[in-house]
């Protein structure tokens, strides 16, 4: 009884940490956004020509240091689109702490097929 | 300028809503909406849709996460067969004819709109019985259901079952580029039933992972256009997070209700497209 409490305390515990890590990504990736849209509106240009964009992490990168609002905006939706990947990773440390041993099997395959993927992503 | 980005911006709020409450990801709103009303390229449509999906599952996860109606057992154990089934997909496209592979599983869509509506009524699941498996794999759990206030304590069935139909939806997802959140709830609702908010907010959880896997493809290739994957993303985050307020205290059997329209509708639209209408 005394251990099934305890367990269950730990993964409310996980629960918190999860929706907490998931909040600040989701948070931070609207602020650099809506940043960047605004920052379009306002300059009325995109930093870029006409109808391109940075389509690579080292473009967007660099676009962001000389504050080009296409590349705030692709910031922004990057920190997004790795907000889930970073999910799996927290959640692979949480089951590890609670010495649930399978699950962290289960999700480190999770992660590794995830990051298998954008491998073979790039490839193609 | 700031007209049509206010438009795009209010349509993903309305996509954010549906999606968060029904476990989709929001691609059945937005992708038609952008072609149709605003003329953008389908090319551009489905780059923002697949950011509409990981914002829907992000922005809604953090409530259905802290409120314990996420299952993350089930949502972890499942994703195993849906990002293989969608590696698979991506391996074996070209191989297999999309076309009977429409019918099939449009039909079974239109099977399972059936079953749901003859449990339209059922607020929870009754006398289900866990599975062996499902105990040692931990995967019974419960949730504050804020409606019925109280405690509900859920058992798991159908963990074999529900786990390849969760590999088929990867494979065809990743064949046919179509989200695989329609099949993750009609899966852990019919196979594994578990209580609908229980298979929603899962279904959420687990289709933002499914959709990382393959929007860096989307982003190298140019398919994520800034100027409409931006307001994209603010709206469906925005949209999002009301989404999980009003699921949290809508009645199960309504949630039900809103699904089965669209479930008959995605599968109609399958059907047509395999018969080449």
């Amino acid at each position: 009884m005394e251990e099934r409490k305890n367990q269950n305390e730990k993964i409310e515990n996980m629960e918190i940490i999860i929706s907490k890590t998931l909040r600040a990504g989701v948070l931070l990736s609207a602020l650099i956004i809506f940043i960047g849209l605004i920052l379009f509106f306002a300059t009325k240009s995109s930093g870029y020509p006409a109808n391109t964009y940075p389509t690579s992490v080292i473009a967007i990168i660099k676009g962001l240091m000389s504050l080009k609002p296409y590349a705030i905006i692709m910031t922004g939706l990057l920190v997004l689109i790795l907000t889930p990947v970073f999910r799996v990773g927290v959640s692979i440390i949480t089951f590890f702490q609670e010495k649930d041993y399978m699950y962290v099997y289960i999700t480190s395959a999770v992660f590794i097929i995830l990051i298998l993927s954008f491998v073979l992503g790039k490839v193609e | 300028m700031i007209l049509t980005s206010s438009i795009i911006l209010l349509i993903s709020i309305v996509a954010g809503v549906f999606g968060a409450l029904l476990g989709l990801g929001g691609g059945i709103i937005v992708i038609p909406m952008l072609t149709l009303f605003l003329g953008v390229n389908i090319k551009y449509a489905i780059g923002a849709s697949i950011v509409s999906v990981i914002a829907t599952s992000s922005g809604a996860a953090v409530t259905y996460v802290r409120d314990k109606i996420t299952n993350l057992r089930i949502g972890m154990f499942l994703e195993i067969a849906t990002t293989t089934g969608a590696l698979t997909g991506a391996f074996i496209a070209g191989l297999i004819s999309s076309k009977y592979l429409y019918i099939i599983f449009g039909l079974l869509l239109l099977y399972s709109a059936f079953t749901m509506l003859k449990k339209r009524n059922e607020e929870l699941p009754v006398g289900v019985v866990s599975q062996p498996i499902a105990k040692k794999l931990k995967l019974e759990s419960s949730y504050y259901d804020k409606v019925l206030k109280k405690e509900i304590k859920y058992n798991v069935t159908g963990v074999n079952k529900g786990f390849g139909m969760m590999y088929i939806a990867g494979v065809i997802s990743g064949l046919l580029g179509i989200g695989s959140g329609i099949f993750k709830v009609m899966a852990m609702d019919l196979f594994m039933r578990l209580p609908m908010k229980v298979s929603t907010a899962t279904s959420n959880f687990m289709i933002g992972v499914t959709a990382a896997a393959s929007a860096g493809v989307y982003l190298v290739r140019g398919d994520i256009d800034p100027k409409i994957a931006g307001p994209v993303a603010l709206g469906v985050l925005i949209g999002a997070t009301l989404g999980t307020k009003i699921m949290t205290n809508m009645k199960s059997t309504t949630i039900r209700k809103i699904f089965i329209p669209v479930l008959a509708y995605i599968s109609i639209e399958m059907l047509l497209k395999g018969l080449g209408v």
